[in-house]
């Protein structure tokens, strides 16, 4: 059976992007973020999950106003970095997994959730760039991918409460998949920071380590607040904490937090790293290596 | 900071709303365009053919023409879709973030090491 064994969390800036096709990991503006990653590249080559689902936003590659779900599951066996406007070097493509990706969509349809499917689907550096973070310099990437977007762009948003259930809905989907597979979860995005209006800039740190904290034990306790009370609070791109809310959902009840990261600035952003580990998954790993 | 009001509730805020989208719809449909080079260089090659072609109002024209960020928030434009056109003229969310704040680069990037201390 298809095993859930963690999840990363991490903040996915088009400057992180650039600062990889660069080479400029070992800059000190980026060194403390970039460097947030050993512990979690020590964790991915023990631990080797096969797929990464993926719960990010799209910031108008794939997705236009003109039709904007709320969520969209991609269905696709391949998907293509591409140009977001500044010219970048596209991100090699990501290998997908259809078969896990209709289990998942089965899944959360069953459970009452309308999702859109995408059999064909471009992912932008909000899914690329933590690809290329948790796997850097390995062609072809060592995982297949299921993405899974969430509308953090066009209010009315969906609620933390329902992002939380969504992830639920797609942990059992995973789980109920009959063949042997390890997955690890991911969350992009986040956290505080508002590019826009004359609160540009805006960061919350206190905001961000309770986030941090209740994302371990008490994820329930992120649906207490509104949109608007969380761009309020996490500034008007800070709420792309739906996705991560998201990724918590998937993992279910008991979770160890093996390693954070909290640095503030990239770009206009509070960046973050967070390593939790599904605790029957890490103990079924204990177990095997004595 | 602009107010907050019922509909936009976090001061110096515009949450982007159905009210938002409609009224940007032309102006983020030009800028979701800039995805791809060759619309980069069409609209430096003649920049009122190309708003023309996306049935720019005359508010996003203007702010278009004035390359003033919240100006084209003010017209409906997306942030996401406004890095795009900014990305033209080679400039990032910092450089932005400054201008919306009526700082300088320097003094925006600044701000932001300073709220990690």
């Amino acid at each position: 059976m298809a095993q859930i064994i963690g999840s990363v969390c991490m903040s996915h800036i088009p400057m992180i992007g650039m600062a990889i096709n660069r080479g400029l990991q070992q800059d000190p503006y980026f060194k403390p973020f970039f460097d947030g990653f050993a512990p979690v590249h020590r964790w991915l080559e023990k631990t080797r999950p096969d797929v990464a689902v993926i719960f990010y936003n799209d910031h108008g590659l794939n997705f236009f106003l003109d039709k904007m779900p709320t969520f969209a599951i991609g269905a696709a066996p391949e998907y293509q970095n591409a140009d977001e406007g500044w010219g970048l070097k596209p991100f090699e493509p990501l290998p997908g997994d259809p078969e896990l990706s209709w289990k998942i969509i089965e899944g959360v349809v069953a459970d009452e959730f309308d999702v859109t499917t995408c059999q064909e689907m471009q992912v932008d550096h909000a899914c690329a760039v933590p690809v290329e973070l948790l796997w850097p310099n390995t062609t072809p990437h060592p995982v297949r991918v299921v993405p899974i977007m969430v509308n953090t762009v066009q209010h009315p948003l969906p609620s933390a409460k329902r992002c939380l259930a969504l992830g639920q809905a797609v942990g059992r989907a995973i789980e109920a998949y009959e063949k042997d597979l390890k997955v690890v979860v991911l969350g992009t995005g986040g956290l505080s920071h508002q590019l826009d209006g004359t609160r540009a800039g805006y960061i919350n740190r206190e905001f961000d380590h309770l986030c941090l904290d209740r994302l371990i034990d008490k994820p329930e306790a992120l649906t207490r607040y509104s949109n608007v009370e969380l761009v309020d609070l996490a500034g008007t791109q800070g709420i792309e904490l739906l996705n991560w809310i998201a990724a918590r959902g998937a993992l279910g009840g008991n979770v160890s937090e093996l390693h954070r990261t909290y640095h503030i600035p990239i770009s206009n952003t509070a960046s973050a790293i967070q390593l939790l580990e599904n605790r029957p998954a890490r103990e079924a790993r204990l177990r095997r290596t004595g | 900071m602009s107010k907050a009001t019922t509909e936009q509730p976090v001061a110096g805020t515009t949450i982007f709303t159905g009210t938002e989208a409609r009224k940007g719809y032309a102006l983020n449909k030009m800028c979701y365009s800039f995805n791809h080079a060759e619309n980069r260089a069409a609209f430096k090659q003649d920049e009122d053919a190309y708003c023309a072609r996306y049935g720019l109002n005359a508010q996003q024209r203007e702010a278009i023409r004035r390359r003033n960020v919240l100006d084209l928030i003010a017209a409906g434009g997306n942030v996401y879709y406004l890095a795009k056109f900014a990305g033209i003229f080679g400039l990032n969310v910092q450089d932005l973030g400054a201008q919306q704040t009526g700082m300088t680069v320097q003094a925006f990037k600044q701000k932001l090491v300073e709220a990690g201390k």
